[in-house]
């Protein structure tokens, strides 16, 4: 037996997982500091960048079969509603309409932890899926679905988050969702120890996903086989959900995912456009492709939570804290879900007393779904704004007063971190932007475009965990496969699995082809989410690719009859150490099986006992608000984070930057609109919700400060997909505040806020 | 129905389709080029960006009507014979690219920048890629690629 079992603990979007994972007994050390690696940390071209700049790459959208129909959603038009008839006689008149599936005839399947159904009589938001029609085409599909007639009974909505927490609220589920509470030491006797208090309100809007591939599904049956091609995040979660909810084998069932325009969370999960997909398919034996539009996209596949933060700190008079008091709320609308928020709040500082408690209100709207590094982005911004607040009042510079809070311990259990470069990044980060020269006291500058700096900090998990798996097959020519059931969604997985095989078996990236998304032919591999991947797959590729070496050398010592301990490995070739004549290479092996492929599988190693494993970082920003027009334009950020071993430096980039560009948007532009008189959705395309474009792009510096972290996993790597987004709007929204003296605690900033800030401050 | 021709991608083509059908869905389902994405399908995040006549357009704005006599070059036809043009090598070499879904299109805009200036200033990069929105890499990669093609002869490159 070389693994055993184990029980994998590890967070992952805010949630303690745990479950069995089989994991290697003899573990992989992680590659030395000083050692020269000659493919991880290259900054190499992806390896899929072929296929997508010169448009051959074939996304879900673009997936197609002969014969294959179109399904469209019906969708309620109301936020609250019960459906007491559905009509679809004249619907299903034209002959290009192929199937159908209303409430009536479709299966009575739990959906939303059993408190809705896959299609429910009960439609409790503007955008609740009523019913599914396959068509010929999208336009017979839209067309049909038009002529559904539908007896409603519209009850009483509320999409209002301030209305939904009162008693006299509509009731959109018979239960209401339990506040979690978290407490430290005794809040009231930490507030008395302070010498000062600050205390404020801050809240964020809620934001949508927006990938720019819309979810879709590709769905094909072959006897009692279906196969899946899906727009996903999670080719496992898509699996068992479509078995279970079609009631057939797991193993039936087959998704694949290829190429796929983002997903940011909100693919995480199986949609209900997928198990709709199928059912239809198997009823008119045809395959059926289904696509939302952007209004679905924005309705009914997830968004981030919004959020009303009362936050309170109490600090002494050199600066450390003694109390943090976080009440946070929010919704994640009609079915359960999690607006919390407080996770900065817990454990970016030292801090001995606190009391933080996250509610979450049901609205009459989409439900939730994780969204990159969740409920940590608004928390970090209403935190780290507070922060500031706390060091101003003190009269201390920010980063000194977060330097003051800094904990080397987990301050929850007092555990040792793996590596936490903090201070490290504050430092950098600072230096870069030129803090101590350029940053002036709030509201200094002259003239109508005012010039601010700000900075927050970052903390996420981002380890990693098993079970991950990986199969690594090495052919007679030298090349090599590496199979494995995770999902590149754009972050550069398949890149830098292969530079971690290269880097073992010493041979290069382009003879390494790596398969992902396919539940037929892949082992389990992790989800593409929670800053997990890199970690968790790249220490089972490590080790798949290690015991290749391992098997090739006891071959070599047979062939060459000398011992392991005489050879030695160089690109390919194992030689003797005695006698430099004596090699044999992969055609001199190869020439001895009788198989053409060796095939080793690695696992993921468990993760170190008694240690926190996080990732932390700092950003800053440099903004120019126009305090005529309310405009803020942020001309600079700089990103300092500690994120273990960088293993592309490219893809690397790309990751920051684009999770800046994020957490721009969120500081300042996007913003879901529901009109709470109608319950209606506003925002449903996106002209009306805004996405950050060229023209916002600020110049954007990325400092990695750590080299590596030896005490995470085999290659000594974090995840950075979440932390490159959750301090910038916080360092944003403090840098406003740096320029014009006036803090807008509501996110997005928008001009008008601005302005209404500088009226009432003036006033 | 109406019977149109035009060049696409060099070669001239004839199609007999309905009035109202759209640029991108001809594109895509008459000619499997599907290279060209729709993203947001009002024209707003530029995934489906083509050249029609030389000028960068939203295939998804675009009806069949319009298509008569004009010249459309997609994706497809920036490359040949498997061969990436100078621009597409640029989008590898500076890491302009992500989930590569609005790749295509950002290729497009930047590739009708240059047919007409061939020495573009950064802001005229900016604008040329205003309208094509990326959610997941950020813009600068982009630019840069955009610059370095600039600063070659794609112009050459481009004309044959």
């Amino acid at each position: 037996m070389s693994t055993k079992f184990i029980k994998s603990k590890f967070w992952v979007e805010d949630i303690k997982e745990e479950m069995m994972a089989e994991v290697p007994i003899s573990v992989v050390e992680p590659w030395q500091k000083d050692k020269e690696l000659k493919y991880v940390g290259k900054p190499e071209s992806r390896k899929d960048a072929y296929d997508k700049v010169s448009g051959t790459a074939e996304y879900t959208f673009d997936k197609s079969f002969s014969q294959i129909a179109v399904a469209k959603t019906l969708r309620s038009p109301y936020p609250n509603a019960v459906i007491k008839k559905i009509d679809v006689s004249e619907a299903i008149k034209n002959k290009n309409v192929l199937g159908i599936l209303t409430p009536d005839n479709c299966k009575d399947n739990d959906w939303y932890s059993g408190t809705s159904k896959l299609l429910d009589k009960k439609v409790r938001y503007n955008g609740d899926e009523i019913a599914c029609i396959v068509a010929e085409t999208e336009q017979d599909a839209e067309e049909a679905l038009r002529l559904i007639k539908i007896e409603y009974e519209i009850l009483p909505h509320v999409t209002d988050l301030e209305k939904a927490k009162l008693d006299t609220a509509a009731k959109i589920n018979d239960h209401e969702l339990k506040p979690r509470e978290y407490n430290r030491g005794n809040l009231e006797e930490g507030l008395k120890e302070a010498d000062i208090i600050v205390e404020d309100k801050f809240s964020t809007s809620v934001a949508v996903h927006n990938p720019l591939e819309p979810h879709c599904s590709v769905v094909k049956w072959d006897g009692e086989k279906l196969l899946v091609f899906d727009s996903t995040q999670g080719i496992w979660a898509v699996r068992d959900t479509v078995a279970s909810q079609l009631g057939i084998p797991a193993s039936n069932v087959r998704v694949i995912k290829k190429y796929m325009g983002g997903g940011f969370g909100g693919k995480l999960e199986c949609g209900k456009y997928t198990v709709m997909a199928a059912l239809l398919s198997k009823k008119i034996g045809r395959p059926v492709k289904i696509v939302l539009d952007r209004k679905e996209m924005n309705q009914a596949v997830g968004n981030r939570p919004s959020s009303v933060q009362e936050l309170k700190i109490g600090a002494k008079k050199d600066g450390s804290i003694t109390a943090i008091s976080h009440n946070a709320y929010g919704t994640a609308g009609a079915f359960p879900g999690s607006a919390g928020c407080s996770w900065p709040a817990r454990s970016l500082y030292k801090c001995p007393n606190m009391k933080l408690v996250d509610t979450t209100y049901y609205i009459n709207a989409g439900k939730d779904r994780p969204f990159r590094a969740p409920g940590h982005v608004q928390g970090t911004f209403a935190f780290e704004s507070i922060i500031d607040e706390a060091a101003e009042k003190l009269g201390m510079d920010p980063i000194e007063f977060r330097v003051k809070n800094f904990t080397a311990v987990d301050p929850d259990w007092n555990g040792p971190y793996t590596s936490k470069l903090l201070r490290e990044a504050y430092i950098a980060g600072a230096d870069k932007i030129r803090w101590k020269e350029n940053r002036k006291k709030a509201g200094f500058g002259g003239g109508i475009v005012k010039t601010g700096y700000g900075m927050a900090s970052q903390i996420w998990w981002g380890g990693g965990a098993p079970p991950s798996y990986a199969i690594l097959k090495l052919n007679w020519d030298g090349s090599a496969e590496l199979v494995s059931g995770t999902q590149d969604i754009g972050t550069g997985t398949y890149t830098i699995l292969a530079q971690i095989v290269a880097e073992v078996l010493e041979i290069p990236t382009r003879k390494i082809n790596v398969v992902l998304g396919d539940t037929g032919v892949c082992p389990f591999g992790a989800m593409s989410g929670g800053s997990m991947t890199a970690p968790s797959v790249g220490p089972a590729a490590r080790d798949a690719a290690e015991k290749m070496l391992s098997k090739l050398k006891s071959a070599a010592a047979a062939i060459l009859e000398l011992s392991e301990d005489k050879l030695e490995y160089s690109e390919g070739v194992f030689s003797s150490k005695d006698d430099r004549s004596k090699t044999a290479d992969f055609s001199k092996l190869f020439g001895h099986f009788r198989e053409g492929v060796l095939v080793t599988q690695g696992a993921r190693e468990a993760n170190p006992e008694g240690y926190a494993i996080n990732t932390f970082g700092a950003q800053f920003a440099k903004v120019d608000v126009n305090t005529l027009t309310g405009k803020v334009c942020v001309k600079h950020v700089v990103a300092a984070h500690d994120i273990g071993r960088v293993l592309n430096r490219k893809t690397l980039n790309n990751q920051f930057h684009g999770g800046i560009m994020m957490g721009l948007g969120f500081a300042l532009l996007e913003e879901r609109v529901i009109d709470n008189y109608t319950g209606k959705l506003l925002t449903t395309n996106l002209l009306d919700y805004k996405l950050p474009t060229i023209i916002e792009t600020p110049e954007i510096d990325v400092i990695i400060v750590s080299e590596e972290d030896n005490k995470v996993n085999n290659i000594g790597a974090k995840g950075i997909g979440e932390p490159a987004m959750i301090p910038t709007a916080g360092a944003i929204a403090n840098a406003v505040y740096n320029a014009i003296g006036v803090r807008i605690k509501d996110l997005p900033i928008t001009p008008d806020k601005v302005l209404n800030a500088l009226a009432s401050k003036n006033n | 129905m109406i019977q149109i021709s035009f060049i696409l991608n060099g070669k001239k083509v004839k199609l007999e389709t309905d009035e109202n059908r759209r640029l991108i869905d001809i594109l895509r389902e008459d000619f499997s080029l599907t290279g060209t994405k729709e993203g947001c399908s009002i024209g707003e995040c530029g995934a489906c960006t083509i050249i029609m006549n030389k000028l960068a357009v939203n295939s998804c704005l675009v009806l069949a009507g319009q298509l008569i006599d004009s010249e459309i070059l997609t994706i497809e036809g920036v490359s040949e014979n498997g061969k990436l043009n100078v621009l597409q090598e640029n989008f590898l070499k500076y890491g302009a690219v992500q989930c590569g879904y609005c790749t295509p299109g950002m290729i497009m805009s930047i590739y009708a920048l240059l047919l007409k200036n061939n020495n573009p200033a950064d802001e005229e990069i900016k604008e040329a890629i205003a309208g094509n929105l990326c959610r997941c890499t950020g813009y600068k990669q982009i630019i840069d690629a955009a610059r370095a093609t600039a600063d070659t002869d794609m112009i050459t490159d481009l004309s044959q």
